[in-house]
């Protein structure tokens, strides 16, 4: 049986009606057509399919379509604003965070997550907060550098509206 | 050649904007009308008889659009290929059907198909399908599988040794006859799951109005996959398009055609709709290729000054339930040849058995066969220290060929093109800081702490050539790369390459070069690959090959560019051609400086073709075939300081020091991408990864909630250094950087634990080196 | 990976959540999802309804005061925020330790402690901070001691049609430590302890309670360990003794990455580890 659900994202409403199987993950990217967060494992582990949803990182293919009713989601493609590639983007392309880029959607959602509640993490704080986000190309040490260049670059610049 | 401009810079990559903001195009992104969505049902035994298969149920079930067993489609699809069919070996290649007629081999072996309206119907109806086994007795271990009443896979391949072959080099029982101390020991090197974090995917789309056929797939080389998809599918070259979009890490487990592909082009033939598949994770666990998994008996012959002398393997390769497509010469080539390292070891001897069993097939994996062999002998370096009380380092230094001694012709019979090993080896001792180190660790000894430092010396041979090496090894390929370099009108270029990134940067290392030697903007180069319909023949990216060859493949087809337009611009400014010179993009005459053509002028005349010399065909853009002359041999030094935890057995990593030498370098910042990643995965093969079976055959780390790819915290700070010795084999200078981490890090890291270990006596663990196994050794010793 | 159909509900009450509960019996609860949902895309769990409790805001409710009470829909980021749960620290620690920040984002205490895998954090710590369970079903609400919640693998005193609502930890002013050797690849627990010291003002331990998870089928109260320690000072030779009999009595579970005997050791060294910091 076929559910109504509407939530916010990238700041548009979309209405829908999914199944309440469908995962979150295959709405944004089959129903939706955002196909920026991506499926790489079955079992919560890998953290591509992460997303922002109500504020904070969460992983797509662990939450149903209908659970997100009425939340607001951003996924990679909403993260840049006006042609601008957003401080973390910036970061990860600066210092090479990514290598194929399967991970990097995944990857740059935690990193939003963690600035959000530590503008200056540590090098131990930046790893621990990917802790969810498997990289099978990096090492992440260019991750972790990406991440401490978008936090230099937002304390200097303070992001208007993020 | 001059190193200047773009050459040697860390620009940034413009791969990145794409796939940071969510448009990059893998696979999975395809999206066609009236696509169809394919799940396939595959066994859960590891080795049985196919009784019975019902569908009905499943074919009745809303949304189906077909259902097919083998037998459906045994016309339709020849046996999954392998293509490298080494010589002088008995091989024997079983026939391995995509979709499997009467008997299931591994557990994952694809039983059925469903093709459904979306991908959660195709899983309603897979669940629906009965199928009757007849369980068999299943051989998951290849020493064992080779022993008389072990299980038979296939009743044409005796005792399941599908090829035995030898190699060797010098007087290897004389060796052992003059030494002074030999070492025997068993050592495993575990069976690795390669996991990119994209698992493979294929989109087939047919169009039965042309025939022709066009697929989207997860691949390493496109090209490859062209000729032995038109050879599996019955459909003319001509007519096969293959487009590999972005591909999601490949680590050597997407170089093979397989199975999933081959099942999704026939379907998408007898539907005329396109059909999409994406594995499963579980999916990629158990039917992707995986790596490794030799079990060998190791001898070393050596002299009571530290020089060794010989070096003797008798291996069991796992080569699972089949041939994959380069399976076979993994374990006996690319992994035999470089026994003897960088070493100056004289005799070698190898005994390779490659062993079918009960489980995923092996192939490349990331260095693949090369850190096979590292790893015995770097350990073997470290047993040989320990058993003539020698330092690990002085039996290195001892032993490595000297600088003066390049072109060096190792006991294999390689011709290592250029070296510094010892300079590469004095700049690891100077950062780590060696002497320190050791009285650090003696002190801590003393505290009951557990220190300890491991080194790997290595050297490793890539971008594998030339072509009529690979006939003389059985590889059914070239090892030639081929680029088409072409300017437009307007004075932009697009370069075409037969590689194929999948996370390397092509399209940046490659457009730095050709900038510098066309002298045009950077942004002007676009690089295109991975399409078949664009780009001419290549034989993709693997083997460190993709800059080596492939590079300098494009700088050949540069330079015959700018050949061409020098005649051109001579014939414009009405001078001899000798009388022009070719400096940044400009040509200009000698002695006439107000003569000068910029080579984006040259490029419109030359279409324009208004004023052409004579015998000068309109059009610039050339094509080059490039076929090295040898192989490169990239080098360094890598080391590790870990702390153990005595009463865990875990391991802390305290430092990670690596000096390669990957001769110039073009990009540094993406060299150091390669190496750290590199790095990491050949330090998961020595603590966390490995593929663990039960008896019957059924694998118990199959997702990735029981098999440890390293998360960020799980490794440590990498310090990355370079010597600079430049390969006389290409026009670059290059060597190779994609594999150099993963082949010195798994030893160096293991001979760290080990030395941590050795106030117990410990001199051997078989990986990976878990906190369970060390701390039961030291829980043993002290008992 | 893809979940069989099922109906889906979400109640705005514990009430109606009791009775849709009631009314299907193959229904189950969804809550932070994080243990239901991958059981279900692997088909492993085939429920025919679930009940998302995500709506019912009491749930979320969380007070600190002395004592906690937890809603048991309150996810773990939440309840990190919340400074006064420190006072808990074998909680706080354990919940620090759970999953990943997407899963701590998404994941509850209630989930955890329904769901009771033997490899979970939380039910160790509930167990040693001496936490009450409430449940709340057709016949009413009735409270649970932790000890008696956690029955067997995945399997609870719950009933299938009672709903779990809070969770409350009494105002005991014990010291806490939760000690963890996370699996590589799941972060689940190889082995976890959580204890708990009271003390009187000479500094003699006059009630200690230990738990482990992971290395056992349920999470266990160390009795021997617990015993061993009451009554001393907890000097380092006297944690040194408790811990020697930490895994005592124990049924050890094992695996091809630690077996029964590591985790046993395990057991003991995670024992003494967090005893030390809970003494200090």
């Amino acid at each position: 049986m076929a559910h109504k659900v509407s939530m916010t994202v990238n700041g548009v409403t979309r209405e829908s009606e999914v199944e309440p199987r469908t995962l979150l993950v295959h709405h944004i990217r089959e129903g939706l057509g955002l196909t920026g967060t991506h499926i790489g494992c079955d079992t919560s582990q890998c953290g591509a399919c992460t997303i922002i949803m109500n504020g904070k990182a969460v992983k797509s293919c662990t939450v149903l379509a209908v659970q997100a009713d009425g939340a607001d989601i951003m996924t990679i493609e909403g993260l840049a604003k006006d042609g601008q590639l957003h401080p973390i983007q910036e970061g990860f392309w600066e210092e090479h965070g990514l290598q194929c880029g399967f991970c990097t959607p995944g990857m740059i959602m935690s990193a939003y997550d963690l600035l959000q509640r530590n503008a200056s993490p540590s090098e131990a704080e930046i790893r621990h907060a990917i802790d969810g986000n498997l990289c099978r190309c990096t090492g992440y040490q260019h991750i972790v550098k990406s991440i401490q260049w978008a936090a230099n670059k937002m304390a200097s610049a303070p992001a208007g509206d993020d | 050649m001059a190193v200047t401009k773009l050459f040697g810079a860390s620009i940034k990559r413009r791969e990145d904007p794409r796939l940071m903001t969510g448009r990059a195009n893998f696979t999975d992104d395809v999206r066609l009308p009236g696509m169809t969505s394919m799940a396939v049902l595959r066994s859960p035994h590891a080795h049985a008889k196919i009784v019975s298969i019902d569908t009905s149920a499943a074919k009745a079930m809303p949304g189906v659009v077909a259902v097919y067993t083998g037998a459906d489609l045994i016309d339709d699809l020849a046996p999954v290929p392998c293509a490298w069919l080494v010589p002088n070996a008995n091989l024997v290649i079983p026939e391995y059907r995509a979709v499997a007629t009467d008997r299931v081999r591994f557990v994952g072996d694809a039983v059925a198909v469903v093709v459904a309206e979306d991908r959660y119907l195709a899983q309603d109806a897979a669940d629906k399908i009965e199928v009757e086994y007849d369980v068999l007795p299943a051989v998951v271990d290849q020493e064992a599988a080779t022993q008389d009443g072990a299980p038979q896979l296939y009743d044409n391949v005796p005792n399941n040794i599908a090829f035995h072959w030898e190699l060797g080099g010098g007087d290897i029982d004389a060796a052992f006859a003059d030494a002074d101390v030999t070492i025997s020991k068993r050592i495993v090197n575990q069976r690795l799951i390669p996991n990119p974090m994209e698992t493979r995917g294929a989109v087939a789309a047919y169009n039965p109005g042309s025939g022709e056929l066009t697929l989207w797939v997860t691949t390493q080389n496109p090209h490859v996959h062209r000729l032995l998809i038109a050879l599996t599918t019955s459909t003319p070259e001509s007519q096969v398009r293959i487009i590999a979009g972005d591909v999601g890490g490949g680590f050597g487990c997407k170089i093979p055609t397989y199975a999933g592909e081959m099942i999704a082009c026939a379907i998408a033939k007898r539907l005329g709709r396109p059909v999409r598949w994406q594995e499963d994770r579980r999916e990629n666990f158990v039917t992707t290729t995986h790596g490794r998994d030799h079990i060998t008996q190791l001898e070393v012959a050596a002299k009571n000054d530290g020089t060794v002398t010989g070096i003797r393997v008798k291996t069991y390769a796992s080569m699972g339930a089949h041939l994959s497509t380069a399976g076979p010469g993994v374990p006996t080539w690319l992994y035999a040849l470089m026994l003897p390292g960088p070493y100056t070891i004289k005799n070698f001897h190898a005994d390779v058995y490659g062993v079918l069993t009960n489980n995923t097939a092996t192939d490349a994996y990331r260095g693949a066969g090369r850190p096979e062999a590292t790893y015995l002998l770097e350990r073997a370096m470290d047993l040989v220290a320990r058993e003539l009380k020698m330092d690990p380092v002085a039996v290195r230094s001892k032993n490595l060929v000297p600088a003066g001694e390049f072109p060096y012709t190792s006991a294999a019979g390689l011709l290592y093109d250029s070296g510094n090993y010892q300079g590469a080896l004095a700049k690891a001792l100077e950062v780590i800081d060696y002497a320190g180190f050791r009285a650090e660790q003696a002190k801590a000894r003393e505290e009951g702490r557990l220190l300890g430092i491991g080194f790997s010396t290595y050297v490793e041979v890539c971008g594998l050539a030339p072509s009529a090496a690979a006939g003389a090894m059985g590889f059914q390929g070239g090892l030639w790369e081929s680029a088409i370099v072409r300017f437009h009108p307007t004075g932009k270029v697009t370069v075409f390459t037969g590689t194929n990134s999948h996370g390397q940067g092509h399209k940046t290392t490659f457009a730095q070069v050709v900038a510098d030697e066309l002298g045009v903007p950077f942004e002007d180069v676009d690089i295109v690959h991975g399409d078949t319909q664009m780009v001419p023949m290549g034989m993709g990216t693997y083997g460190s090959r993709s800059l080596a060859v492939g590079g300098a493949a494009i700088v050949s087809a540069s330079r015959m560019v700018v050949e061409k337009a020098r005649t051109i611009a001579a014939h414009l400014m009405e001078v001899g051609v000798d009388d022009v010179t070719f400096d940044s993009g400009t040509f200009y005459v000698t002695g006439a400086p107000d003569k000068v053509k910029t080579i984006q002028e040259v490029a419109l005349a030359s279409y324009l073709a208004w004023n052409m010399p004579e015998g000068v065909t309109p059009g610039l853009e050339a094509t080059y075939f490039y076929d090295p002359s040898n192989n490169v041999y990239p080098f360094g030094t890598h080391v590790c300081v870990v702390e153990v935890d005595k009463d865990t057995g875990q391991v802390a990593f305290k430092r990670y020091v690596a000096i390669d030498d990957v001769g110039y370098v073009v990009n540094p910042m993406i060299v150091d991408g390669q190496v750290h990643g590199g790095i990491t995965q050949g330090l998961a093969q020595a603590v966390y990864e490995s593929a663990v079976y039960d008896e019957a055959g059924q694998l118990l780390t199959g997702s990735l909630m029981d098999y440890a790819i390293p998360k960020a915290a799980m490794l440590p700070w990498f310090e990355v250094d370079r010597t600079e010795t430049p390969s006389p084999t290409n026009v670059m200078g290059i060597k190779g950087a994609g594999e150099t981490g993963t082949i010195a890090s798994t030893p160096a890291v293991a001979n760290a634990i080990l030395d941590a270990l050795a106030p117990y006596g410990v001199d051997h663990i078989d990986m990976p080196l878990t906190p369970q196994k060390i701390w039961r050794l030291i829980h043993e010793q002290k008992g | 990976m893809y979940p069989a159909a099922f109906d889906y509900a979400k109640p705005a009450t514990v009430a109606e959540a009791v009775s849709l509960l009631s009314a299907n019996p193959d229904a189950k609860i969804l809550n932070g999802g994080h243990s239901l949902l991958p059981a279900m895309k692997l088909r492993l769990a085939q429920p025919a309804m679930l009940v998302d409790i995500g709506g019912i805001s009491e749930l979320k409710q969380v007070s600190v005061n002395g004592g906690a009470t937890i809603g048991a829909a309150a996810t773990y980021d939440d309840l990190l925020k919340h400074d006064g749960l420190k006072a808990h620290t074998a909680l706080y620690e354990a919940m620090s330790k759970v999953g990943d920040v997407q899963v701590r984002n998404r994941g509850t205490v209630g989930g955890s402690a329904a769901h009771a895998d033997p490899a979970a954090d939380i039910p160790a710590a509930l167990i040693a901070l001496g936490a009450e369970l409430v449940a709340v079903g057709p016949n009413g609400t009735r409270t649970i001691a932790a000890d008696d919640f956690f029955v067997d693998i995945l399997t609870t005193a719950l009933e299938p049609d009672e709903v779990l609502t809070e969770i409350r930890i009494p105002a005991s002013g014990a010291s806490s430590a939760y000690e963890k050797f996370a699996h590589p690849a799941s972060g689940y627990a190889v082995c976890g302890v959580a204890v708990a010291l009271e003390r009187d003002g000479e500094g003699t331990v006059t009630n200690a309670r230990i738990a482990v998870t992971g290395s056992v089928y349920k999470a266990t109260r160390c009795s021997a360990a617990e015993a061993a320690i009451t009554g001393t000072k907890a000097t380092a030779a006297d944690i040194e003794a408790a811990a020697a009999v930490a895994a005592d009595g124990l049924e050890l579970a094992g695996d091809h990455y630690a077996s029964a005997e590591y985790r046993g050791h395990l057991t003991k060294v995670l024992t003494k580890r967090a005893l030390t910091r809970a003494a200090g």
